[in-house]
């Protein structure tokens, strides 16, 4: 198995190519992407979400609050089968999506979000590929290849993948880890054969109480935890919790997960293991670094329903399901609009689940706030449209604040809940916008 | 999967598709061939500025610490000094 990492010589020595060095972050850099014509075409058709076009490229837009570092090391970048997305680190790849991405409910497949925390990706042949599926918590154990999995029972469900960290780098003070902007999310398609179905072909024991997961994705190092993730029976065995082979109607990308990841719809993630090579029912609660130590979130602190019981101390719990959230994805932070017209402004929302309930923005300050327009419902996990007409009235600064609800209650925080990594970051967002 | 692992299941992976890494410049100061040295090898250098300035010393040093003890970095102590010393005058608060 060769190495995929290149030889230190290579990293230092090796000349730029292509697109995407620092000359070229420069031309793209702060664009703000509604000024100029397509905000004009966008303010004139009044639609909802429009989707990126040619003409409207992708752009960095960094939120201000993000560290000088990260806003100074950011590039626009192409992975292999990937659109250019924000990079944030090149090994192990993280990468996020710019919100242009986020005007409609489905993010693209090329243009999804990339998060790996260990560098030895192996690419994965699909016809000699298969999943092991046992452990000691099973009554058996058998293999599994892409073909065994498409002549199951195939379910489709349409889920948002956020990563716990998302908006770390948004956190005051800051916190150390992948210094995140707004994009590392996505919204897809996904499809493939329900976890449940798999696990009844070897039989769970009443006994088992986790089911874990681990990838083809290993350490540079091999005294370098494995990335391997565990799950309670009880989501594991929910309908929508799949083994997924097929995201937007596609094999997944490489950099997605290639040729199958679990999907656990509402909840974070650090779950959704990529390039699936393992899946075992366990009687006794799994203890690698990955679920010990990291992905943790102090306990009561998050008004969170889903509990991971057999992961849980007196002092933190695992993270589980996501935090209702919402973004404005129409402008960008510092977008020019023009007083006296009116302007759509439009964005997505989301949770674990419960489902979106009213989507409000505020243009006082959060004096007062009125109710969004929500788009189509493309079901409980998805992300939800929203759209909100809006004519700012004098020049200057406008602030548009805007927060989700969900159907059991939750809501945005006014107030960022400081937490050590940096994880569920669901400050009700304020967009200045320059009225000119 | 553990590396031993992959080497059995070599057969079943062909080339990775790497991303089109670039050459990531830290400050040239004392110390630099110690970073490039043990933290090049298992991240790209990236991490360092994206994770800049705001840590202080102690938040260097845990870094620093936790590549060691929880990720296990191959770093020797007196390399693993040279290190912190540089991340918390070049990259830190």
């Amino acid at each position: 198995m060769p190495r995929q990492r290149p030889h230190l010589s290579d990293i230092y020595t090796r000349p730029r190519a292509g697109f995407g060095g620092v000359g070229d972050r420069q031309t793209v850099s702060r664009r703000h992407f509604l000024a100029g014509s397509a905000a004009a075409a966008v303010a004139a058709s009044g639609a909802v979400s429009p989707a990126p076009t040619r003409a409207e490229a992708a752009s960095l837009n960094l939120p201000s609050e993000l560290p000088d570092g990260t806003r100074a090391e950011a590039i626009l970048d192409a992975l292999p089968g990937k659109k250019r997305l924000i990079k944030l680190s090149y090994r192990p790849p993280n990468y996020e999506t710019p919100i242009e991405y986020f005007r409609t409910a489905i993010t693209p497949n090329d243009a999804f979000f990339v998060r790996y925390h260990l560098s030895n990706i192996p690419e994965v042949d699909g016809a000699t590929w298969k999943v092991a599926v046992g452990g000691e918590g099973a009554n058996g154990q058998t293999e599994l290849t892409l073909d065994d999995l498409k002549k199951m029972p195939a379910v489709e469900v349409v889920a948002v993948n956020q990563c716990s960290g998302n908006r770390r780098g948004l956190f005051q003070p800051h916190v150390t880890g992948v210094e995140w902007g707004y994009g590392a999310m996505g919204c897809a398609r996904w499809n493939g054969a329900s976890l449940k179905d798999v696990l009844a072909k070897v039989g769970i024991k009443k006994e088992a109480i986790e089911i874990v997961f681990d990838g083809a994705d290993g350490p540079a190092v091999e005294k370098t935890p494995d990335f391997i993730k565990s799950i309670p029976v009880w989501k594991a065995m929910e309908d929508s919790t799949l083994i997924a082979y097929e995201m937007n109607g596609q094999p997944l990308p490489h950099f997605n997960g290639f040729p199958a990841r679990i999907v656990v719809p509402g909840w974070t993630g650090t779950y959704w293991v990529k390039h699936v090579t393992s899946i075992k029912a366990v009687t006794t609660p799994e203890t690698g670094f990955w679920m010990k130590a990291a992905y943790r979130i102090p306990v009561g602190k998050f008004p969170l329903v889903a509990r991971f019981a057999s992961q849980e101390t007196a002092v933190n719990t695992p993270v589980t399901e996501m935090v209702v959230n919402s973004l404005i994805t129409s402008h960008a932070g510092g977008a020019t609009v023009r007083a006296g017209f009116p302007v759509t402004l439009g964005g997505i929302a989301w949770d674990a689940g419960y489902g979106i309930s009213t989507v409000e923005l505020s243009t006082d300050g959060g004096k007062t706030w009125q109710s969004a327009k929500l788009g189509e419902d493309l079901g409980r996990f998805a992300f939800r449209a929203f759209e909100y007409s809006l004519t700012p009235k004098s020049k200057g600064r406008q602030i548009v604040m805007a927060r989700a609800a969900n159907r059991i209650g939750q809501t945005q925080t006014p107030e960022l809940i400081l937490n050590p990594a940096g994880y569920h970051h669901n400050v009700i967002q304020s967009l200045v916008l320059n009225v000119a | 999967m553990r590396i031993f692992a992959l080497v059995l299941l070599a057969t079943a992976f062909a080339m990775p598709a790497a991303a089109d890494e670039k050459p990531i410049q830290l400050k040239e100061a004392p110390g630099l061939d110690k970073v490039e040295g043990n933290c090049a090898g298992c991240h790209s250098l990236d991490y360092v500025v994206m994770n800049s300035p705001f840590p202080n010393a102690a938040v260097w040093d845990a870094e620093v610490s936790k590549m060691i003890k929880s990720f296990g970095a191959p770093i020797e102590e007196p390399d693993a000094k040279i290190v912190a010393d540089y991340l918390k005058k070049q990259y830190g608060n």
